[in-house]
């Protein structure tokens, strides 16, 4: 609906709205069922070219994967795309032509919603957690789709971060930047996904935490949990990656293990600063 | 400047209803609407400013009407000299009093070091201040107020001619949007809309209860008027004489006559109302505004001070709406506080304002016409189609006097679907902001 | 003996009718907090969605009387209420579905949602009145008092009486009752919790798999059996008057907005907070003063702060106290 007051910032009167916590993301138009498409691998975004809504193209051919057991990386400078390639595959975005297929299905039709149904679990980069709610209550909502017992999951989640544990009972808000992020984390892996996905995880927190979220990330994957994520610290994220996709303007620039990456000289130079 | 053909038509349209009424009911029904829907065109151009250029969501329209509509009084009505020896002066001197305690408070709050000390003194002259005010007060409201109370019982006005109290009906508007906007825009995300919400209810409250300022519920009547009165008219032998020599009756022509100079003057005010809003939207000023409403961030950014510019358009747009008032308790001929409602005087010209097109002026306009059109006209009509409906039941049926006697509430379903439909379908309204 | 005539007398005059009267603001409050926290925009048809439970109880209490239908000497209304309820959160879900909906789909912004709400405000108002009227409509009945100020002085021997109704009693039980078992459901369910997170943070929400149009139908169902019920209550103890309830819109307004809008725990305090301010300051203080001070001091006006008629006053600069002093009001609330 094209009208005045929706411009941002047209009314900030706080007695009469309430912006904070609005949802503000903008899932694609996909609205259709999975079909079946054995073979590949177990997450492939294949050849995607799109954009958000009716606007430019940002992707272009662009190609994401990750199989089990593994942990796959998007690097690549500023504005070249990685979390929207990651929002392309969750279904944020209007991919025109490619594919998305997970664990032998084709979900490219699916909505967001659907594809944490069929086992995606994102972790966005900002907002990612109910800071007026318990710890433990976050952790409740990230299995709100389950109907089985989850006392297990939680009890692994704790397990995997401890400090979770004794903050059970504090809100969330109120906890540090990285026990926040392992929350985020930790309810994400509480609807026992199929695949996770991290949008830049350790944006904002100090080195020491961030080293610390890549261990436990590692033991995820190691648990044969393939993980997805995008991240700023390239050198670090490569470090510990199966497979890395450098992206440059929406193309896959560069692909290939996180060794090799770290290794080719034309990576080093033109992106890893030497 | 092309023409707009749409919107003429538009206008065409409110004309020709209008005209409709006065072939089909009379034209004294006619020139109510007409003089009434003036008065809601500016009603609604004040809004307009405030949500349309700023986004100010104010929803105590009806104090700044009230406000106006006091000035006539204040200004027009012959002071009543026996009030004034009475407790005139001490009850002035009391507000006055109670004027500086206030200041004092916020100058102790502003220059005293924050901590227990401060608080202790400002409770301190406040309670003190609240004490001996009432002191000075009571008794000379109880002397003004027992002045011939069955017909004056108040301090009366200055005796000026009452044109004059329409540009005082908008500064007192206008200062009580200081008073407001000062206060509300100022925190640190705004509370404009409870505000005026508190302040237009305090507002009526105040109007309805100091009888020694305008005798309260008791109403003052008997304005003075910038028109002449039809009696004066029929016993006029000039005007007698070129209404018989046009054809028309003396006693009809002359309650016409009377509306029609009204109209004439209510039609000046607009015109120069709408003149300068459009100037003021076309000006850089009106273009920094806009700015403003549609990113205040990047305004911000920018360096404008988003708040003083609000501030602002709230004061002018609250000034506007108190002309609309003062305006209105002339066009009655007297100042009732009892009949200030909200759903009439503040939400009806909201429901103005949106239909017409928030954000263009001349939607707004329209938008006051239309609104106050169907306003007058869906009782009448409903009671019409109730008559209908009923028309099968038996005469004296419970269900049947319940019907044809609810059909007065029809109004308010009618304004509430209007409003929906156009959110709903046209949720830029009439006449779009360009 | 002095003493306990004051204390006597401001419980009498004072604290019932404010315990009772803030009872009713906190549960209008918690109404309109709920959907200001959850749907985002402060609701203008709550006053009337309250007249229009209430006139439908009222209708309820009337077929049942003329059946014959009592429970004794509690009001019968208590008996219609939840029928009530249901039909007006019938009500609701169909202005839902038929207004509110629409602009979910289009995300609009929470500022049309308010409009839109003052639309439903008109519409509501209106259908009150067309089957009811403007008037005062009376539906009481049962035992009037719990105790009356005769029995209490018999009982004392005290020289002040104090009364309390039942409406009073039935209001503060209610209330008690109500606000239990909404914060049960909000912080011990799963759906209330599911409602909790949607305030918070609606994307993470929807990537949690919680279906938005579920806690919004949850939500008016509440806000219809909150709403219904603080109307009731407020009939049954003072009056039922379509335009008395528009009016309520300031004070529940003022409670939400000084406890913190968006806070249910707020609602509550800020409902209190409104009442107490509202009564004692618009109370005649002479009786209770003549009873604690000595004869020679004995005040001669009837110590009343402000006439009553500026009760909003009241209400409103509490509002603005508090305001200055705490933006988001005495609990955190969720704006800023």
């Amino acid at each position: 609906m094209s009208n005045r007051f929706d411009q941002p910032g047209y009314n900030r009167d706080a007695s009469i709205v309430n912006p904070k916590g609005q949802g503000e993301m903008t899932p694609g138009p996909q609205h259709g069922k999975a079909r079946p498409a054995p073979g590949g691998p177990f997450l492939i975004g294949e050849a995607m070219t799109g954009g958000y809504g009716k606007g430019p193209d940002i992707l272009h051919d662009c190609t994401i994967s990750v199989d089990r057991g593994e942990i796959a990386v998007i690097v690549g400078p500023n504005g070249a795309g990685k979390s929207t390639a990651m929002k392309a595959l969750f279904g944020m975005l209007n991919v025109r032509s490619g594919s998305v297929r997970l664990d032998g299905e084709d979900i490219s039709d699916l909505s967001p919603q659907d594809r944490v149904q069929k086992g995606m679990g994102f972790v966005p980069q900002t907002n990612n957690i109910f800071t007026s709610m318990t710890v433990e209550e976050n952790l409740e909502m990230g299995a709100f789709i389950r109907k089985d017992d989850i006392s297990g999951t939680m009890e692994q989640v704790f397990e995997l971060f401890p400090i979770l544990k004794d903050k059970r009972d504090q809100a969330a808000g109120e906890l540090s930047g990285g026990q926040r992020q392992q929350v985020a984390v930790g309810r994400a892996l509480m609807t026992k996904p199929k695949v996770l996905m991290l949008d830049e995880p350790t944006a904002g927190v100090s080195p020491i935490v961030m080293d610390e979220l890549f261990d436990r990330i590692i033991e995820v994957a190691r648990t044969g949990l393939p993980v997805l994520m995008v991240e700023q610290n390239a050198r670090q994220a490569l470090a510990i990656a199966d497979k890395g996709f450098v992206l440059v303007q929406g193309q896959n620039a560069h692909t290939g293990t996180g060794s090799e990456l770290l290794a080719d000289p034309e990576v080093r130079a033109s992106f890893l600063g030497g | 400047m092309s023409v707009n053909w749409r919107n003429v038509s538009l206008f065409g349209l409110v004309g020709a209803l209008i005209l409709g009424s006065g072939f089909l009911q009379s034209w004294n029904v006619a020139l109510v609407l007409l003089n009434m829907g003036l008065v809601s065109a500016i009603m609604s151009l004040g809004v307009n400013m405030q949500w349309g250029y700023a986004g100010l969501f104010n929803v105590g329209i009806m104090g700044f009407v009230a406000l106006g509509g006091l000035a006539p009084v204040l200004v027009s009505m012959p002071p009543v000299g026996e009030a004034w020896a009475a407790g005139g002066v001490r009850a002035i001197g009391a507000l006055i009093f109670a004027a500086l305690v206030l200041i004092g408070a916020v100058q102790i709050w502003k220059r005293m070091a924050k901590g227990m000390a401060r608080s202790l003194a400002m409770l301190v002259l406040l309670v003190a201040g609240f004490f001996i005010f009432r002191a000075i007060f009571d008794p000379a409201v109880d002397a003004i107020e027992s002045v011939n109370p069955a017909g004056t019982g108040y301090l009366g006005g200055l005796g000026l001619p009452i044109l004059l109290a329409w540009p005082v009906g908008g500064l007192l508007a206008a200062g009580a949007a200081w008073a407001i906007g000062k206060t509300a825009l100022g925190l640190r995300s705004d509370y404009l809309a409870i505000a005026t919400l508190g302040i237009a209810e305090i507002i009526i409250a105040v109007m309805k209860n100091e009888d020694w300022l305008a005798r309260g519920v008791k109403n003052v009547v008997g304005l003075p008027r910038p028109v002449p009165y039809e009696v004066d008219l029929q016993n006029s032998a000039s005007f007698v004489a070129r209404m018989d020599a046009w054809g028309f009756d003396p006693v009809t022509s002359s309650s016409v006559v009377v509306k029609l100079g009204y109209a004439g003057l209510f039609a000046v005010v607009l015109l120069i109302l709408i003149w300068m809003s459009q100037a003021a939207l076309h000006s850089p000023w009106g273009r920094m505004m806009r700015a403003i409403r549609d990113n205040e961030v990047a305004a911000e950014a920018m360096g404008k001070d988003v708040t003083r510019r609000h501030l602002q358009v709230f004061i002018l747009g609250s000034a506007v709406v108190g002309i609309a008032g003062a305006m209105m308790t002339t066009l009655d001929g007297q100042l009732t506080p009892g009949t200030y409602q909200p759903l009439r005087f503040t939400f009806l010209v909201w429901v103005m304002v949106i239909v017409g097109g928030s954000g263009n002026n001349w939607g707004a306009v329209l938008g006051g016409f239309l609104i106050w059109f169907f306003w007058v006209q869906v009782e009448p009509i409903s009671h019409w189609l109730m008559g209908l409906v009923t028309s099968g039941m038996a005469d004296g049926s419970a269900i049947k006097a319940h019907l044809l006697e609810s059909t007065a509430h029809m109004r308010l379903l009618t304004m509430g679907v209007i409003l929906l439909l156009v959110l709903r379908f046209s949720p830029r309204g009439l006449i779009p902001e360009e | 003996m002095e003493l306990l005539n004051a204390i006597v007398a401001m419980s009498n005059y004072v604290l019932i009718p404010a315990i009772a009267y803030g009872s009713q603001l906190a549960l209008g409050a918690l109404g309109v907090t709920l959907v200001y926290g959850i749907l985002r925009f402060s609701n203008f048809a709550h006053g009337d969605t309250m007249a229009f439970g209430a006139m439908v109880t009222i209708l309820i209490t009337w077929w049942f009387q003329s059946m014959g239908l009592s429970l004794g000497p509690l009001p019968t209304a208590l008996l219609a209420l939840p029928f009530g309820i249901v039909i007006t959160a019938l009500m609701m879900l169909a202005t839902d579905r038929v207004v509110y909906r629409f602009y979910r789909r289009v995300k609009a912004k929470p500022i049309i949602f308010v409009m839109v709400s003052i639309g439903l405000m008109f519409i509501l108002n209106g259908v009150v009145r067309f089957i009811v009227g403007p008037g005062e409509q009376f539906f009481a009945d049962g035992e009037r008092f719990i105790i009356s100020a005769r029995d209490f002085k018999d009982w004392t021997g005290l020289e002040e009486g104090l009364a309390f109704r039942t409406s009073q009693g039935i209001t503060i039980v209610t209330a008690v009752i109500v606000v239990a078992a909404l914060f049960w459901f909000l912080n011990r369910t799963r759906t209330g919790k599911s409602m909790r997170a949607f305030s918070d943070n609606e994307d993470l929400a929807l990537l949690s798999g919680i279906n938005p149009e579920r806690v919004v139908m949850y939500t008016w169902l509440i806000v219809a059996a909150l709403a219904t019920i603080a109307g009731v209550l407020y009939g049954l103890d003072k009056t039922f008057k379509p335009f008395t309830y528009f009016q309520l819109l300031l004070p529940i307004f003022a409670s939400a907005i000084v406890g913190g809008l968006g806070n249910p725990l707020g609602a509550i305090a800020g409902g209190f907070v409104i009442a107490f301010s509202e009564v004692t300051v618009t109370y005649a203080w002479k009786k209770v003063l003549g009873y604690l001070l000595p004869e020679s001091l004995e005040p001669s006006g009837l110590v009343q702060l402000m006439s009553t008629d500026y009760k909003f006053a009241v209400s409103f600069a509490i509002l603005v106290v508090v305001l200055l002093f705490k933006p988001t009001g005495l609990f955190k609330g969720k704006s800023v």
